[in-house]
């Protein structure tokens, strides 16, 4: 990478601060084709159900561009630095979203049930939120590792967000089964999504201070270095709140996601493979414990293994007492039909998911009108916002930054293996939902939150050091070339 | 720390790639058999998203297509209608948006929808040219007189029963009726309050009469006495006896073989050592009850099998295989000579007896689809007669049709005389059922029609079944043999 701006030269010895480019204007550029793609998208579905552009195009379209201008505007005043992809990604991916959330408002069905309808216009609001607090995020966050002086704080925070749903008059039990949801007057929040980040800050926090005692003071058994007993406390602890998460909100995939992403953040604080050991045997072991006993588990895995079983049983009725479901199934079908190019926007029937058809399983919709092409592209663009997160853990210059920023895109990673594998009849089914995709306030917003802080750390990371250094110490521990 | 965040990118990496793995498998490996899951709804949504072709007799569609409201919940935009839907529900079944669809109306789905592969060129243009996909056609082989006389005489008899009538030469199913019958039209909606109660007052366990059952195809009855036109064609074929008019060695009274049970004749008839000609005339238990005994299980069941007993018929509706039982003592087989014991048949089987014998001793596959069209009328697939076996040979099929001809003219057949230059065979039947034969028999009637250049254009068989008359009355003669007549004149009629 060229030097772009004018730097001292006399320190030839020392990495000297890189003049990165600020890629402001690819992100720009990008930033048009992630407002364009939906808006083509949208005028697709329009003409595919009523056979002509539908009236809200342009407002949609501006909308839609207001919104990213904003946050690209925001982004170049207060993050000139920050990688230039992570912002038009999710752009692009809540664009989709929203037309997908607005092809199923056309359905009659769904319309019936309640679950569409005036949903896009919801979830444009949810968007605009977001995008709002992604602003303050930047604004307001001038430094990320701020959040580190708020690790336990976070941490309390963090449990009481994943309490919340079990508080009684607080949680809302609108799904089969799984209590994540707390109704606040109409509005239903899933404190999960937040909780997620919550938890990552505390995750960095507490393992950046403890990284050492954690990673050195061990023994050695089989090639494997065992931690010390006292050390194991604080992975007992999460795996103790993994398996209550797992039992009282019955929940797989929540608890999965924190117990994974916590055993991420401490493999790369210690780099101890044998954490990694221990973290899948914890959850392998939690999983059965916990499916062995709770029924609401197990008829997710039986759906899961033969999910025309769980469609006929909800056709024709079952006397086990226990609500089953054709989502599975329907889901199967509708990216079965989709095949290799997809039906077209609009041609589709994911409709006939029903319920949460425009939330958990909205990546059937994409499947059946998109078809493989569709969804391998969109697998794409989640895969590559992880790995700009992964990149920006690369190049972040602080520990508490690294384990930060692989710690939230780890749990973006997990989430959308999670929920994409689960629709996708890769894993049993859990109760989330597609980052960015989904129709969901809670989801969107945290989303963006998420996003706002990786674009803060990527910022932090390569922005140019201060020059001219004052302290060659200080450059010297610099050994990370942010490319 | 970054070894392990590139570890972590790596492992990312694989769940992403986990998921296009199972991707590819779910939407490219698995793709066609989800897409085509008769449970997947989608299926049915592509079946009544355009107008289904039809159903042709004659020249006329019996079926039809009808836009549905698309308001409320109704993802289906058209419903079958049917004309005259249950005269011809044995032929065409039904196909409900709720329940699905059977006989011709499933076993031709694909050219009916235009789903085919055989329309994929055809369809391939259209869609270039911007038109509607639109079903092909299934033209039948059925004569729209004749199935109005059969069905109109089993409605006007009353009892359950049903016909079938085909054309000897070529195999050509003209008439097929079943009583009582349902009307397809009546449940091809998917509306819960109309259709489904339709459908369940329709079912055996709500209804008695079963008015879904095919009779003319999926129904066996013991054939009574006009199986021994089959066991006539056996001594003929085997050597036993060589003409109509040589004396066969019949006691009387016949002591079955191996039991000291007699086997008795209905009435006092002349039938020791009558000749084949009046044995038949007179139906005579014992002189067929004999040669099926001298005969013997083997060649009864191969002549019988020659007739095409004992396998399915796919006409392209499937037809139930009639019975004539294997492994029998010398008694049992001359029961089952005289259609009694394990002796079962379809009237599709009988009808089949009688057109080998009008077609000098050929059997030809009974078929009931003529041709498959396009949408623009194109042949896409012609059914071409297809021989199906050799029961007699022609001689013998002669004697045989002198003897039938008897039967209808001086026997227990003179009710299905037509005349005006028109020569009629035929064998009456009454076949016992029920314990101690407490149920009303089944009255049998088969025939055939020969023409004065000696053309033999329809064979007709008919079974009536329960009759509410008092058992006395029953016989093949008296009320089968009636319907018989009006549908071989409906038959002659239209030839004109």
């Amino acid at each position: 990478m060229s030097s772009t701006t004018n730097q001292p030269t006399h320190h030839t010895s020392t990495i000297g601060a890189i003049g990165a480019p600020s890629r402001r204007n690819t992100e720009l550029a990008m930033l048009v084709f992630a407002v364009v793609i939906p808006v083509f998208a949208y005028a697709n579905v329009g003409l595919a159900i009523d056979d002509q552009v539908p009236a809200g195009l342009l407002s949609y379209g501006l909308g839609l561009g207001l919104l990213a201008g904003v946050a690209h505007l925001v982004v170049r005043k207060f993050a000139p630095y920050a990688d230039p992809l992570l912002l038009p990604l999710a752009t692009l991916l809540n664009g989709l979203g929203l037309v997908a959330i607005w092809r199923l408002d056309q359905s009659k069905l769904l319309q019936s049930i309640g679950v569409a309808g005036g949903k896009a216009t919801n979830q444009l609001i949810y968007t605009a939120l977001g995008i709002a607090l992604f602003a303050v995020v930047l604004v307001f966050l001038k430094d990320h590792r701020v959040l580190q002086r708020y690790t336990y704080i976070s941490m309390v925070g963090a449990l009481v967000l994943l309490l919340l749903p079990l508080v009684p008059g607080l949680g809302a039990n609108i799904t089969y089964g799984a209590k994540i949801w707390i109704q606040v007057g109409s509005f239903t929040i899933q404190p999960g999504e937040f909780a997620k980040i919550v938890l990552a800050i505390f995750f960095a926090g507490y393992l950046m201070v403890k990284r050492d005692a954690l990673a050195l003071a061990s023994r050695r058994f089989m090639g494997l270095y065992l931690p010390r007993g006292r050390d194991l406390g604080p992975i007992i602890v999460v795996w103790m709140i993994s398996i209550l998460i797992l039992v009282f909100e019955t929940d797989l995939g929540t608890s999965l996601l924190f117990f994974g992403m916590f055993v991420i953040m401490l493999y790369v604080a210690t780099e101890r493979t044998s954490w990694i050991v221990f973290g899948l045997l914890m959850s392998a072991a939690g999983a059965v414990g916990v499916a062995s006993f709770e029924p609401h588990v197990q008829t997710r895995v039986q759906a899961w293994l033969d999910p025309m079983r769980e469609y006929t049983l909800s056709r024709n009725g079952s006397s086990d007492g226990i609500v089953h479901s054709e989502q599975a199934m329907q889901a199967l079908w509708a990216f079965g039909s989709g095949g290799t190019l997809g039906t077209g926007w609009g041609q589709g029937h994911s409709e006939l998911i029903r319920f949460a058809a425009n939330s958990d399983f909205i990546l059937a919709t994409f499947g059946e009108e998109l078809g493989l092409a569709g969804i391998m592209a969109i697998l794409l663009i989640y895969g590559l916002v992880v790995e700009r997160g992964v990149r920006t853990a690369l190049a972040a210059r602080d520990p508490f930054g690294k384990l930060l920023a692989v710690g939230l895109s780890g749990a973006f990673a997990l989430q959308v293996f999670v929920v994409a594998g689960g629709v996708m009849g890769l894993i049993p089914l859990t109760g989330m939902t597609m980052p960015f995709l989904a129709y969901g306030g809670s989801s969107v917003i945290a989303n963006w939150a998420l996003i706002g802080i990786l674009i803060r750390i990527s910022d932090t990371a390569r922005r140019p050091a201060p020059a001219p250094a004052g302290n060659p110490d200080a450059e010297m521990t610099q050994v990370v070339r942010p490319s | 720390m970054n070894k392990p965040l590139r570890r972590i990118a790596i492992f990312c990496g694989l769940l992403v790639l986990a998921l296009l793995v199972r991707d590819n498998w779910l939407q490219y490996v698995q793709a066609d058999s989800l897409k085509d899951d008769p449970s997947n709804r989608r299926v049915t949504i592509a079946r009544y998203s355009t107008p289904r072709g039809d159903i042709i007799v004659d020249g006329n569609p019996i079926t039809g297509s009808t836009k549905t409201s698309k308001s409320g919940l109704n993802d289906l935009e058209y419903k079958r209608t049917y004309k005259n839907g249950a005269m011809w529900a044995p032929v065409t079944g039904y196909a409900s948006q709720a329940f699905g669809a059977n006989q011709l109306e499933s076993i031709e789905d694909g050219i009916l929808t235009g789903d085919d592969d055989r329309l994929f060129f055809r369809n391939t243009l259209d869609m270039i040219t911007g038109k509607e996909k639109q079903g092909g056609n299934v033209v039948t082989t059925l004569n729209a007189a004749a199935q109005k006389a059969a069905y109109n005489g089993l409605e006007k008899q009353g009892g359950k029963g049903a016909v079938a009538a085909i054309d000897p030469a070529t195999g050509k199913i003209l008439a097929l009726a079943s009583y009582p019958s349902y009307d397809p039209s009546s449940f091809a909606g998917n509306s819960t309050d109309v259709d489904s109660k339709n459908w369940t007052k329709l079912q055996k366990k709500n209804n008695t009469d079963d008015p879904m059952l095919n009779r003319a195809l999926r129904e066996t009855y013991p054939p009574g006495s006009t199986f021994k036109v089959v066991t006539a064609a056996a001594a003929l074929q085997n050597g036993l006896y060589k003409t109509a008019e040589e004396k066969t060695d019949s006691p009387l009274p016949y002591i079955m073989k191996g039991t000291t049970t007699e086997l008795k004749n209905e009435g006092n008839i002349p039938c020791k050592n009558a000749t084949m000609r009046v044995a038949l005339q007179f139906s005579c238990n014992t002189v067929f009850g004999k040669i099926g005994s001298d005969l013997g299980n083997d060649k009864m069941l191969a002549e019988a099998k020659k007739f095409g007993f004992d396998q399915e018929q796919f006409t392209p509706i499937r037809s139930s295989a009639s019975v004539f039982s294997d492994d029998m003592n010398s008694s049992q087989t001359a029961l089952s000579s005289i259609g009694q014991f394990n002796t079962a048949a379809t009237p599709l089987q009988m009808a089949m007896v009688a057109s080998a014998v009008a077609n000098d001793g050929k059997l030809m596959k009974p078929y009931m689809v003529d041709k498959l069209q396009s949408s623009n009328l194109d042949t896409i697939a012609q059914t071409d007669p297809e021989e199906l076996s050799q029961p007699l040979s022609s001689e013998n099929a002669q004697i045989l049709q002198s003897m039938m001809e008897t039967v209808v003219k001086d026997g227990t057949g003179k009710n299905a005389q037509i005349g005006n230059g028109v020569t009629v065979g035929g064998k009456t039947g009454t076949a016992q059922h029920g314990v101690e034969n407490s149920e009303n028999p089944y009255a049998w009637f088969l025939s055939y029609a020969k023409l004065g250049d000696g053309s033999t254009p329809v064979a007709v068989a008919v079974v009536i079944e329960d009759d509410k008359a008092v058992r006395d009355d029953i016989s093949g003669g008296g009320l089968a043999a009636p319907i018989a007549k009006s549908v071989m004149e409906a038959v002659i009629n239209s030839k004109k």
